[in-house]
């Protein structure tokens, strides 16, 4: 180490994000199989649910066929995926994986871009998992349907991304991740992501507007169903990321000071 | 212009709660120090190196780690550190470990030549999760390698290694140092710091009880003892003698706690029968346990010139 160079030494670009990294990140999802069953069989399981059940089937579909359901399934794997994704650092603070971290140049916010990335990339696996069983069970579309629909129900799984990254700092290792499932469940639910809102009790009506499932399952939904676009759909959508980012780095912070 | 230090904390306080885990400390290394932080649990050795590598912010002073703060030594791969808190991903291998790592910094050695310095080149195909204790401690040490750092900070570095494994490990240290690296490490194994270290800086209570060369720090801890098989003793009368501080007898035996131990064996020699006189220093231990005992600290006064302040 020659200190004349002390200057020469530079911090990394992009805060330390990089490409190796996120390698290394999926390459640990793969051997994942807990990761593997949440994006890949639990969308398959609830495809085969509604199409076994025909009466469910029947409530769901309504003039748009088995196509509303499947964008239901599509982005109930996409929040889950993401969610879980997200979840992920409490697993990494608890090991004590997180403040070995911070002996190196990486910047928080680089990390956090990483895991936000990488549950993102969960969720896309398994919007395509639900479309392949989707075209395979019936549903026909245009192409440019197709594409339209995954896209959204895909970028709209970072509101669940921020949502996993909440938790995870907000809830101590496994904890977070068994959290989610419910959580999701319930929040899919009452956001009418399964059966249409209209065939559900008056006050889960009322509610559902300000889920954080609602936005993004109508937005998904809209090339399918078509009509007017309500701007409140995307301000559902940007309020409940912005909140649970915001949360996120809260808590983030409160971590970073106390150790 | 005077040098620039390799880590400089001015008046420097930190506390948890009601806790004064660091409780005023001024420290000055020099680049190509090795430095040991030695002191009982609790004394603030942990604390004190978290500050420095900016893991957490004093309450009162400044630290500077060459120059500047330290998250901006750290950033620009200036500064590496081994801590027992340090934790490791499970399910990625010992090779993917280092090559994440290498690859948050602006510019890191190579990965086979670290693996190899840390004595892992065999095991890199491993999963983390199936080394022993020892292992991740050596991989820690290779993530620490890979800036090649101007300061490398060690928390109970070889806690988990066996003999072996310490021995090369403090090898590849000493290795480093005569290159120029500053090493600053905490440790309760006192031969540790006796055997590595060039300056020791004991620590208690958050304060720097003594600061010096290991040799500097045994004799602040009052000289020496000298011992003689000397029957029928007179305590009273050799508890006089100048620079005395315990006189204590088991059976023919008589120990004798002094600051001069040349006039003791003289008078024991020339007006006593005693035989078998022997002088002794005290070791660092002895040292150790003078300066972080129960009694109250001593005047911070008696550290070496030049060191402290």
């Amino acid at each position: 180490m020659n200190v004349e160079r002390l200057d020469d030494r530079a911090a990394p670009p992009l805060g330390g994000f990089n490409l190796t990294f996120l390698a290394i990140e999926i390459r640990r999802l793969v051997r994942n199989r807990r990761t593997l069953l949440i994006t890949i069989v639990v969308p398959v399981i609830l495809f085969e649910l509604f199409r076994v059940n025909r009466r469910l089937a029947a409530a769901s579909s309504s003039e748009f066929g088995p196509a509303f359901t499947m964008v239901g399934i599509a982005v109930y794997g996409s929040m889950l995926a993401a969610s879980a994704g997200g979840a992920r650092v409490a697993i990494e603070r608890a090991l004590g994986w997180s403040r070995q971290l911070r002996l190196t140049p990486l910047r928080p916010v680089a990390y956090i871009a990483i895991k936000l990335v990488t549950a993102m990339l969960l969720g896309l696996v398994s919007v395509i998992v639900v479309f392949a069983l989707g075209a395979n069970g019936g549903v026909d579309l245009p192409i440019g349907t197709w594409l339209a629909i995954g896209l959204l129900a895909w970028l709209t799984s970072l509101v669940f991304a921020a949502l996993g990254l909440f938790l995870g700092y907000l809830l101590p290792s496994e904890n977070a991740l068994q959290a989610i499932g419910p959580l999701v469940g319930v929040l899919s639910l009452v956001g009418g992501l399964f059966v249409p809102l209209s065939f559900m009790p008056d006050v889960v009506q009322q509610i559902a507007p300000f889920t954080p499932t609602y936005g993004v399952v109508e937005i998904a939904r809209f090339p399918l169903v078509g009509g007017s676009f309500d701007v409140l759909w995307l301000v559902n959508v940007v309020g409940w990321t912005a909140a649970f980012g915001v949360l996120a780095a809260l808590l983030f912070r409160r971590d970073t000071r106390r150790t | 212009m005077p040098a620039i230090a390799a880590v400089e904390l001015r008046g420097v306080h930190r506390t948890f709660g009601s806790v004064r885990a660091v409780d005023g400390i001024d420290l000055r290394l020099e680049l190509g120090e090795i430095a040991a932080l030695l002191g009982p649990n609790g004394a603030g050795k942990t604390t004190t190196i978290d500050m420095i590598l900016g893991l957490g912010a004093p309450d009162a002073g400044s630290v500077r780690v060459l120059g500047m703060h330290p998250r901006d030594a750290i950033s620009r791969g200036l500064v590496a550190a081994v801590l027992q808190t340090g934790g490791l991903l499970k399910d990625i291998t010992v090779r993917e470990t280092v090559r994440l790592t290498a690859s948050l910094y602006g510019e890191a050695q190579p990965v086979d030549e670290v693996l190899e310095r840390a004595g892992i080149l065999a095991i890199a195909n491993r999963l983390v999760g199936a080394c022993s204790g020892g292992e991740q401690q050596r991989l820690r040490f290779a993530l620490a390698l890979l800036p090649d750092p101007a300061l490398m900070a060690l928390d109970e570095p070889t806690a988990g290694m066996d003999v072996e494994g310490r021995r090369d490990f403090w090898t590849a240290i000493r290795h480093d140092a005569e290159r120029g690296r500053t090493v600053l490490f905490a440790t309760h194994y006192l031969e540790e710091a006796d055997a590595y270290a060039d300056r020791i800086i004991l620590l208690r209570e958050g304060r720097i009880v003594a600061d010096g060369t290991a040799a500097e720090v045994r004799s602040l801890s009052a000289g020496r003892s000298v011992r003689a098989n000397l029957a029928g003793a007179d305590q009273a009368n050799l508890s006089k003698l100048p620079g005395v501080r315990s006189v204590e007898l088991r059976g023919d035996r008589v120990l004798i706690q002094t600051t001069d131990s040349d006039a003791v064996a003289r008078y024991l020699l020339t007006a006593t029968a005693a035989r078998d006189v022997e002088v002794v220093t005290q070791n660092l231990e002895d040292a150790f346990l003078a300066l972080t005992g129960d009694d109250p600290a001593p005047d911070p006064a008696v550290t070496p010139a030049g060191r402290v302040g």
